[in-house]
Parts: C-alpha cells; structure tokens; sequence
C-alpha cells in the first residue's frame, strides 16, 4: 500500500509521540506509584460493621502518627457516614493541618456511590461490597467540598461533606 | 458503472420509505432529547424549577437515553441501510427483514421511553446496578438492541449476495465501512446484551435474588467505548468518501480510508476499563493495559486527520490555487453539505485532546465523573458527530423525498450550524472548566456544603443555561428544516454525493478485506485485554446486591 512521503514524516512524528506519552505514564504508574484507585479488598455490604475500619466508634477522623490520618466513612443514599462528634452530632467536617498526609477509605452499604473532594486528587468509585482506598497530602489550605459524583439516585444531589485544610 | 449517474438516481419507493422511516425517529428523537437538555441546564442555573414535580433525574435519564441511544441507533442504521442500497442494493426480502428490525427497535424504544416517562427508570442511561427500574425498562433495552442486530445482518447478507455476484471484485468502499462498524456493533453490544438479558431482567423480574455489581458494570464498559465509535465511524464514512465529492474532489486512498476502519475495529473494543479507572477491585495493571490499547487509536485517527486535509489540498490545487493556502479560503464555505461537518471535524480537535487526558491512568482522576466528561461528549457526539449527521440529512432527506435542498434551505443550514457552534462553545466551556474545579455531573442544582468553591460552580452553571438556550434554538430551526426537506421543498432528484476513486489509484491490497482474519484479530485482543481481569472479578466477587428500588424513587 502507498503512503505519501509527507503522510510517513506524520505518522511517525505521532507514533513516537504516542510512545513517549505511554512512556511517560507507564513510568509515573509502574516506577513512582501513582496508579488510580484500584483497592481490591472486598466486603459484605450487609453488614458493613464487621470490618475493622466501619465499627461506629472507628468512623470519621482519626490521628494515626504526627501528621498522618485516616478518615473512614461509610457512605449510603444519600449520606457519607464520618461518625459522630462529642455531641453525638454527625459529623459533616473534616479537619485537618497543612500538609498532612490523609488515608480516605470508604465503602457503601447500598447502591454505586462517588466520592470526590473538589479541588484535591481524592476522586473514586464507592460499590456494595468492594473498599475503596487513596491517600492524598492536603497541600493547600482553604475548604474543599466533598461531593458525591456518582448518580445514587433522587436526592443524590444532596449527598456531600467538607474537608477543611487549616 | 459511472459514480455520478449512480449518485443521481433515486431509490425506488418502497426502499426510500424504510430509510425515511429510521430518519423520521432520529429528528423527533432530537426534539424531545433536545427540550430535556434544555430544562436541564434551566434547573442547574437555579433559578428554575420542573412544573408538576417532574424529576430531574427523569428527564437526565430521557436526554441521555433518547439522544445518546435512540438518535444515534436510528440515524445511523438508515444511514446505512441507504449506503447499503446505494452500492450494494438490497432486495425485497433484506427490505422486509430491514422492516422488522426498524419495528422491533421502535417498540422497545416506546417501551423504555414510557417506564422512564411514568418515574419508574430513573436510572440513567448506563443503568448502573443494583439501582432497580422496572423490568419494562430492561426489557425495551433489550428490544432496541435485538432489532440493531438484524440491521446488522440484513447487512452482512447485502454485502455477501452482492461479492457472490461480483466474483473477485472489492466490495464498494462504503459498504465495507458500513460492515466494519455493524462488525463492532454486534461484537460490542455482546456485552451489554449478556448483562440485560442474564443479569438485569431476571433480577428486576424477581427471578435471580441478587447480581454481581461489578460484573455488571465491567460488561457495560466494554459496550459502553464502542459505542462512542460505533456512533462515530459513520461520520468518519461522511468524511472519507462523501465530503471529496461534495468538494468537487476524488477519494484520497481506497486502502487507507480501509486500513482506518480496520484499526478503529481491532481498538474499539479492549479498552472499556478506561471508563473504570478509579474503580476497586479491578488490578490496576490490567487497567493500564487498557489504557495503552484506548491510546492505539491515535493512529487511525492521525490517518484520518491527515487523508481529508490532504483531499482538501489536492481538490483546491487541482483547481488551480497555487499559493500555500490559497486553496484552503476556496473550499465551498457556502455549501451546508461541507460546512456544517467541516464545523465538526474542528470540534474534534479539542474534543480528542479532552479525550486523551480522560483516559490518561492519573490525569482521570482530577476529572472523572466531573462535568468536564459532560463538556467532553458534548464536543465529540453533539457537535462533531451531530453536525456531520445533520450535513448527510441535508442531502440525504431530499434524496430519499424527491426533493432539492434549495439555496434558501441551505442558507438556513448555515444558521443553524453557526448558532450550533456559538451555543455549543458557551455550553461546553463552561462545562470544561467547572468540571476542572470539580463540579459534578449528573446532579440536579444543589449548594451541597455553601462556600466559595460551590459559588464559583454555580456562575459556570448559569452559562451552560446561556448555552442550552441558543442550543435549543438551534434545534427549533433543526426540526423545520428537516420538515421543510421532507415536505416542502420544491421537487427534484438532490445528489447522493459518492466520492469516486482516482482512475490511476493503486489497486487495493486484497488483505484487507480477509474478514476471517480482522475479526480474528479483534477477538484475540478483546480475549487478551479482559480474561484474566473479568476471572479475577469473578472470582473475588462479594456477596451479590439485592434490588433497590426506593432510591430512585419507586415504591
């Protein structure tokens, strides 16, 4: 088959840039760590409780190391779960310091959820019977909403909380 | 026998009735999709709110379902069915078959239109379990995609009755673009078919207990990018081998155009874990594997890029434009037939590059599920997609009617296409840049926690209103044209506008029309990409889920 001399020089300047992109992600994935999402531990989703990380007292933020926590939430329609606060009030806000390292992990008792905090890399896929888990350093100080950006259904636009990095 | 006067006679009735028929469902399609867009965006600026308690997510789950899957499904399968029977032919009993796929996939349609009507499928339109609607839903589903296949082999027979009478002859290149996409429709929707018929309708009937949510979702996908081809090739068939002839032009390369298509079916299909990207339990090896297989389709899309710019050139030097783009100013801005699908081709630019970063392994998660997707789709189906569509119906409707597309309508053509852009560019912009400061998709108008970061989404949304209007105008004057070619126009034979091929073109390597070999290809990638992962999934899969049914508001 023919190929025009100018079609070659193109095709090939965007071969090799395919490469190098591929390159370039492949690197940042396989080398530095920096894959998607992608826990694989599962859970019985009827009874969320028996693990560890969803008993009531274990739920929201907990300080885990200096600088370093975790945050559990269980989330269901139309609600994240981050525990309760001294008041036996649900908690909507997280806090925490500049520059901490944070551990999100999350799963639903229900239907498919998301869970994304606006503004940070924090953004996954919550599913019935499957933990979702990312860490992420809070670098910016200010307020960051955390929305659930995976249709759960009719008050799905209600589902939401708040990280506030100070 | 000779392109031209084949291109300028027309199909005898009985033919053009059933390719009318699919066009008729695409434009009424576009109207009530159209409307639900519109509200959709009034909801979100705020200052709105739906009359007699209608749902938002109902009518997010028409405007996803109607325009995504019926519009695209109609339009293309007549378009083809004309492509077929333009080189081809079709004869009375392929006609038939053809009657009774069109009927079967109406009447799922009406079927999932109404349960999702009467708040009973407020699903959307990837249905993702175990939200429950109603069997009907499930069942119409099912109807439209059964029916899509009969097109597709009533297809398949045209092409092999015709190569059966034409011994050693190539098959005419539209036809065997129109095979390649049937090919990947029928290969793809394998998937989701498996999932509505074993998972989703016994389930939804009562019949099974519980399904496997993540099985569910991993078929989806694997029809789901498809099917984003399967809506684009035949605007890539618009552009190969129609929009030269429009241009007073020649083919480029018979076997180019060919080896295109055939890429586009080998990495159309491994790749759906690009939509999974920040899902658990799925290894993310096997989701960069995915990843690298998506990207593949960079080269067929730089051959593509490359072969209509060239054809432009050629056509404009031909005509005697010496300068360097002397060429480029004397395309035929005035003639709809290229403007409007030229509007398009632009819009892929930014389109593909948007595509890119959402498949990128990282890049995704700073947009997924943000309504930068929505602003994406909006770029890459409702604009290049949708205004090639509407630059074939402003020739093929009065083809099919007997009629001339008159300088009048076609100056309203250039309207529409400019109002198209001015909306479209406001409408996904905005979209754009409220999804890279992480506004949702999909969600009805909320203040979610307040605060300044919620404020700034809330302008961009206001936007996206500003643009859904001028849209929706865009589509009023869409919907009259339309009237107007199939009833009004003055009568007259328009031309089916076949580019032919160079007399001195190279012959076509016969390798590239061995199906046993391409289809062959393409199920040992798809086996390759997705069996371990889809036995890992099975194998560490959690307890099933039941239906639920009130999140969605049925009782």
């Amino acid at each position: 088959m023919h190929l025009h001399k100018y079609e070659k020089v193109w095709l090939t300047f965007g071969m090799a840039s395919l490469i190098i992109f591929l390159l370039v992600i492949g690197f940042a994935a396989f080398w530095k760590g920096t894959h998607p999402q992608s826990h694989l531990e599962t859970i019985d989703q009827n009874n969320v409780e028996a693990h560890d990380s969803f008993k009531p007292e274990n739920l929201g933020l907990t300080e885990v190391a200096d600088g370093k926590y975790k945050v559990n939430i269980v989330a269901s329609a139309f609600n994240y779960d981050f525990g309760v606060d001294k008041d036996e009030k649900p908690v909507k806000t997280i806090r925490v310091p500049q520059g901490s390292t944070v551990l999100f992990t999350i799963t639903s008792k229900d239907v498919v959820h998301g869970f994304q905090v606006a503004g940070t890399n924090v953004n996954m896929m919550v599913e019935p019977g499957h933990i979702s888990r990312y860490e992420a350093v809070m670098k910016n100080k200010g307020e960051f909403t955390i929305v659930c950006n995976e249709y759960c259904g009719i008050g799905h636009h209600q589902m939401f909380g708040k990280v506030e990095v100070y | 026998m000779d392109g031209t006067e084949n291109n300028l006679r027309l199909f005898p009735k009985k033919d053009a009735r059933l390719y009318m028929s699919f066009m008729y469902v695409t434009f009424v399609s576009l109207l009530v999709g159209g409307l639900m867009g519109l509200l959709q965006t009034f909801v979100r600026s705020g200052k709105f709110t739906l009359p007699f308690n209608i749902n938002y997510y109902t009518i997010l789950t028409v405007h996803g379902v109607i325009l995504g899957l019926v519009l695209t499904t109609f339009f293309i399968i007549g378009f083809q069915f004309a492509l077929m029977g333009k080189t081809v032919g079709i004869s009375d009993k392929q006609r038939n078959v053809g009657w009774i796929s069109f009927w079967m996939m109406l009447v799922g349609t009406v079927m999932a239109a109404v349960t999702i009507l009467v708040g009973q499928a407020n699903v959307l339109y990837t249905f993702y379990a175990p939200l429950a609607a109603h069997p009907a839903f499930y069942i119409g589903l099912a109807l439209v995609i059964v029916g899509s296949w009969i097109s597709a082999f009533t297809n398949f027979r045209q092409l092999y009755v015709w190569k059966k009478a034409h011994k050693g002859e190539k098959s005419p290149l539209l036809a065997f673009m129109v095979i390649i996409n049937m090919l990947m429709w029928v290969i793809a929707s394998l998937g989701v078919a498996v999932s509505v018929v074993i998972q989703f309708i016994p389930w939804s009937l009562g019949y099974t207990e519980t399904i496997n949510v993540l099985v569910s979702r991993t078929l989806f996908w694997y029809f789901g990018h498809p099917l984003v081809y399967f809506w684009l090739l035949p605007a890539y068939m618009a552009w190969y081998a129609i929009i030269p002839k429009i241009i007073g032009g020649k083919l480029f390369s018979d076997s180019l155009a060919r080896l295109a298509f055939i890429l586009l079916l080998l990495f159309s299909i491994p790749v759906g874990f690009h939509h999974q990207l920040t899902e658990p339990g799925i290894d993310p090896t096997w989701k960069f594997i995915q990843v690298v297989l998506t990207m593949m389709v960079v080269v067929p899309s730089l051959m593509t890029a490359f072969s209509i710019f060239a054809t432009f050139e050629i056509t404009g030097r031909k005509k005697g434009f010496s300068s360097l783009f002397g060429w480029f100013k004397k395309l035929p801005w005035g003639d709809v037939r290229f403007f409007a699908p030229f509007v398009g081709m632009v819009a892929f630019i930014p389109g593909g590059i948007g595509g890119i970063i959402n498949a990128s392994h990282q890049m995704n998660a700073l947009v997924h599920n943000t309504i930068w997707v929505t602003g994406h789709f909006h770029l890459t189906v409702a604009t290049t997609v949708l205004l090639t569509y509407f630059g074939i119906a402003y020739w093929l409707v009065p083809h099919l009617t007997g009629r001339r597309l008159t300088k009048q309508i076609n100056k309203l053509g250039i309207i529409q296409t400019i109002i198209w852009t001015v909306g479209m560019t406001i409408m996904s912009t905005a979209m754009h840049i409220q999804g890279l400061l992480g506004g949702p998709r999909r969600s009805a108008y909320s203040q979610y926690a307040g605060g300044e970061q919620v404020d700034t989404w809330i302008g961009y949304q206001l936007a996206q209103a500003v643009g859904g209007t001028i849209l929706f105008i865009g589509i009023l004057l869409m919907i009259y044209i339309f009237i107007k070619l199939t009833f009004f126009a003055p009568r007259g034979v328009e031309e089916f506008p076949i580019a032919a091929e160079d007399e001195d073109a190279q012959a076509t390597p016969k390798i590239l029309e061995n199906w046993y070999l391409w289809v062959g290809i393409t199920i040992a990638l798809i086996a390759f990409a997705y069996t371990i992962p889809m036995i890992d999934i099975i194998k560490h899969s959690p307890p099933g889920s039941v239906p639920f049914k009130w999140p969605i508001g049925r009782m």
